[in-house]
């Protein structure tokens, strides 16, 4: 299954509508609430950075029977040291990215934590891609 | 506890989510900071000063379904509309964050670390 989503910059109002489609899907799927949780939690993160950090991208998933594989991709500044950005407490966030609950440094590594997989690619000044799967099993 | 007992010890308004009130409850977590709560491993109930439609979205993501908003925000109705769709319960208290936790720990909530 494939369903695709567009996050706009600074559009913090709507941050969460992937992610929160994904989890009715796999709740539908009767994955399991452990895995569903570490799913939406991963692609929520990566959609508020596309949204704060970026100027917002395009949100895709494809579900198969025994995995579910994300890709954000946003055009945005990149990330010039990825090393750095995956050190906790490592945050560029505006002020009014604070201002929602958000820019603590915790994002990139809680992806790492939640998923079994994760890739960041980026180029400066073109964009950043993230890569994430989940294992059902 | 109750949330029942809870909304009750907080002098709280409960703004949606009144079917609930008689669930019993045991852990919970304070911050402002959305990015804590996404790391979670539990789902407690959240004692939150931040009042907007992230602090909704968020606990919705995390799995935490009780949320407590203190120092007489008032949730917007986006925000009771996005709660009400995900079944959870939102309450505001007058008290501030500092004084609702005091409350909740001294009558046995437990924290979550
Ligand atoms: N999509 C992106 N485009 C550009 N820079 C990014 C992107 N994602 C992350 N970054 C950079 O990496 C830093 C760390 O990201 P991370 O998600 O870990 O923390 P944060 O978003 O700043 O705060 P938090 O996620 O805790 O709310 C960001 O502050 C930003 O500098
Ligand atoms: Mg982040």
């Amino acid at each position: 299954m494939h369903q695709e989503y567009t996050v706009i910059e600074g559009d913090f109002v709507n941050a969460g509508k992937a992610s929160s489609s994904v989890k009715k899907t796999l709740k539908q799927l009767n994955v399991s609430p452990q895995i569903v949780k570490r799913v939406v939690v991963a692609l929520y993160e990566a959609e508020v950075n596309a949204i704060a950090h970026a100027y917002g991208g395009t949100v895709s998933v494809d579900i198969e029977a025994d995995k579910i594989t994300m890709v954000v991709a946003d055009k945005g500044p990149g990330i010039p040291d990825i090393a750095l950005a995956m050190q906790e407490g490592y945050s560029t966030a505006r002020p009014e990215v604070r201002d929602m609950g958000f820019g603590a440094g915790m994002g990139l590594p809680n992806m790492q934590k939640n998923v079994d997989k994760l890739n960041v690619t980026s180029e400066v000044g073109v964009g950043t891609t993230v890569e994430m799967e989940v294992n059902f099993a | 506890m109750t949330l029942k007992e809870i909304a009750e010890m907080l002098n709280a308004e409960v703004c949606v989510g009144e079917e609930r009130l008689s669930e019993e409850v045991s852990t919970a977590f304070a911050s402002d900071l959305m990015s804590d709560v996404l790391t979670l491993k539990d789902t407690p109930i959240l004692v939150t000063g931040l009042c907007n439609v992230q602090t909704i979205r968020t606990c919705d993501m995390a799995g935490l379904d009780v949320v407590i908003i203190v120092r007489n925000k008032k949730p917007s109705e986006e925000m009771l509309e996005l709660a009400e769709e995900n079944d959870m319960m939102v309450m505001a208290s007058p008290f501030s964050l500092f004084k609702a936790c005091g409350i909740l720990y001294a009558a046995g909530m437990k924290p979550l670390y």
